[in-house]
């Protein structure tokens, strides 16, 4: 059964001229107990995406489930079932972690005993049991960052939507976070995740939904999305750029096809279908001609290249992503 | 691990027990943080000192009450219940102040994303700031008393005046709430919340006895709300009131309030939760 279904979403800000199309006609199918990572570029709609479906905006058309409830006609009931950790740490300054957790346990509607309880095993599991009872001005951002996630655990939802929840986390925050995410999924748990980092929706997500302006444009599994732009590759970086003419002959014999040269990096690429095999041939003509070389290596494509293939822009180049996005949806 | 997890399917509707108690919540939420802020010290501690000072000592002997001129106590004791009513209406301040804030710092977002009432933000914020404008009343009840004003109408009145103070503080929280959660943001909704509010509190019978004003001011002061609210204040303190024209506002202060109570949280309440339903950050 799906834990999340979208058909036909769309969600347009303001009228006339500002008109912005956030959300365009999104469909989306979470089956249970899996994790799906929602990719895009700065205003690609994942905020808007993930706000219609944990029943915060109501959508223009469409329709969409969650647990099997309506989010339009059955807000209350979704509401009851999802955790849900929006892309801003959303606490209160004036109160302390434990007094945070608690509020949001009891709003939960944990009697007050559970909700301490519930609070002091989540301060915790996310490395804030010392900070606890300072109030969340004294907190850094990543700090924040943790506590807004632990309010989303609080009743070990079913269904989780996270909105980039590792943007503003130090490394090894960033890998316990990625823990506790396995962790729940072990316990069959069901998360939505939008991430910027395409490493994080690699390691984590089942399958990945890649939107732009709206729009679904690729849905996969990483190595599904991957294949979509090609197999493997031979990279090779010669130690003198006199060498690459020789380099390229040996590579695009070996490929049959046809090299791509950098002349600034020294950098030669060529598709390969051979593997490991045609590598260690490619070294062995090299080596023969003489031509001496710093790196080589057999690469697969990575999420990155699926991103910039889908987009043609880099998943961190941010403000200009979102205003060309904007201006072309305002045109 | 996971004896806190929902199993039953969940009701769509909230009953009015988890109403009530989820406002207490975010009630306590507002108090316990709120109190941490120097901003709400100040608002609750010094300010309503202040005023009574200010107003007592400043004002005091410059404003002649017609057909008391001679009697030196007669303004302290005729001014008190505007100050009094200006504070209660002050209390849109903080509800617009801190629901804006609670909207920009995507806590409105959350509230809303979790399974408690739809009215238990809002009525949260009322009780709370009710309870805090409980004690700016005591705090200023007594300043007064010291600065020479006089509770002349028994206990009875007393209570009374206390208890018609406090409900227009509640019916002001209403529109409060309502203005914060429209702008979204605690700066603009610090002034879009009291500008407005100074020319109506200062075109009504709180500082100055309205037969004193111009001919054509007189009636839109003496029907202005906020002087229902001060006239019964009067009335039930006994403290000299007055008015120029014999209407149904000048002869029944306390009626006409109570109706402006009804009218003002009917017509805000709904809009403030229209609003909370429809709120989004940014
Ligand atoms: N409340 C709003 N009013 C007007 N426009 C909005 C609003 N919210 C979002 N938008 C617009 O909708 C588009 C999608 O925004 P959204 O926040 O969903 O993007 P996103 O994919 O989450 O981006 P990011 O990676 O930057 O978080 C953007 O062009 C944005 O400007
Ligand atoms: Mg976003």
């Amino acid at each position: 059964m799906n834990a999340i279904s979208a058909e036909g979403l769309v969600k347009t800000f303001g009228t006339g001229d500002k008109a912005v199309k956030a959300v365009g006609g999104v469909d989306l199918t979470v089956p249970e107990g899996t994790v799906v990572g929602l990719l895009g570029p700065n205003g690609a709609g994942k905020t808007t995406a993930v706000r219609m479906l944990t029943t915060l905006l109501q959508p223009d058309a469409g329709r969409a489930l969650v647990a099997g409830h309506d989010v339009v006609r059955e807000p209350q009931a979704v509401r009851s079932l999802i955790g849900l950790s929006g892309q801003y740490a959303a606490v209160d300054e004036t109160l302390t972690g434990r007094e945070n957790l608690w509020l949001f346990g009891r709003l939960y509607q944990l009697s007050s005993k559970q909700a301490k309880k519930r609070a002091d095993e989540l301060l915790e599991q996310f490395s804030l049991a010392d900070a606890g009872d300072r109030t969340l001005k004294t907190y850094s951002g990543g700090m924040r960052r943790r506590l807004d996630l632990a309010s989303s655990l609080i009743v070990h939802p079913e269904i989780l939507f996270l909105d980039e929840p590792t943007t503003g986390l130090d490394p090894a925050s960033r890998l316990d976070l990625w823990d506790v995410i396995r962790e729940r999924v072990a316990e069959g748990a069901t998360i939505l995740l939008t991430t910027q980092y395409l490493e994080e929706a690699d390691a984590l997500a089942d399958n990945i939904v890649v939107i732009d302006h709206g729009q679904v444009i690729a849905e996969g599994t990483a190595d599904q999305l991957k294949a979509q732009i090609g197999g493997e590759r031979i990279e090779v970086v010669v130690h003198d750029s006199e060498h690459a003419d020789s380099a390229e002959q040996i590579l695009n014999l070996s490929s049959g096809g046809q090299c791509d040269r950098d002349t600034h990096t020294r950098k030669l690429t060529v598709p390969t279908h051979t593997g490991s095999k045609g590598l260690i041939q490619v070294i062995r003509d090299l080596d023969e001609a003489g031509v001496t070389i710093d790196d080589i290596a057999l690469r697969r494509p990575t999420l990155d290249d699926v991103f910039v293939k889908l987009t043609g822009r880099h998943a961190e180049s941010e403000t200009e992503a979102a205003d060309t996005a904007a201006g072309r949806a305002a045109s | 691990m996971n004896s806190i997890q929902r199993t039953a399917t969940p009701p769509n509707r909230v009953g009015l027990s988890q109403a009530v108690g989820d406002a207490m919540t975010i009630a306590w939420r507002n108090i316990r943080g709120g109190w941490r802020v120097p901003d709400n010290q100040i608002y609750m501690f010094i300010q309503p000192i202040m005023f009574v000072l200010l107003f007592a000592y400043v004002f005091g002997g410059a404003i002649p009450i017609p057909g008391m001129e001679d009697d030196p106590t007669a303004y302290k004791r005729y001014l008190m219940a505007g100050i009094f009513a200006q504070t209660m209406a002050f209390a849109v301040a903080p509800a617009s102040v801190g629901l804006a804030d609670d909207m920009q710092k995507g806590l409105i977002d959350r509230f809303r994303s979790l399974p408690m009432a739809r009215s238990g933000v809002i009525a949260g914020r009322v009780i709370a700031d009710l309870a805090n404008q409980v004690i700016v009343l005591a705090i200023m009840i007594v300043c007064g008393l010291l600065v020479g004003w006089e509770i002349e109408n028994g206990v009875l009145g007393f209570f009374g005046a206390v208890g018609l103070l406090l409900l227009f503080a509640f019916a002001m929280l209403w529109v409060g709430a309502f203005i914060g959660l429209s702008v979204g943001n605690p700066q603009v909704a610090a002034s879009a919340g009291l500008i407005w509010l100074f020319p109506v509190v200062f075109l009504s019978n709180a500082f100055i006895p309205t037969p004193t004003l111009p001919g054509w001011l007189q009636p839109i002061a003496e029907w202005n709300p906020v002087s229902a609210f001060v006239a019964a204040t009067r009335e039930l303190f006994g403290n000299p009131s007055m008015f120029a024209a014999d209407t149904f506002a000048s002869n029944h202060p306390v009626l006409l309030s109570l109706i402006w109570v009804v009218v003002i949280v009917g017509i805000f309440a709904p809009l403030a939760v229209r609003k909370y339903k429809a709120a989004a950050t940014k």
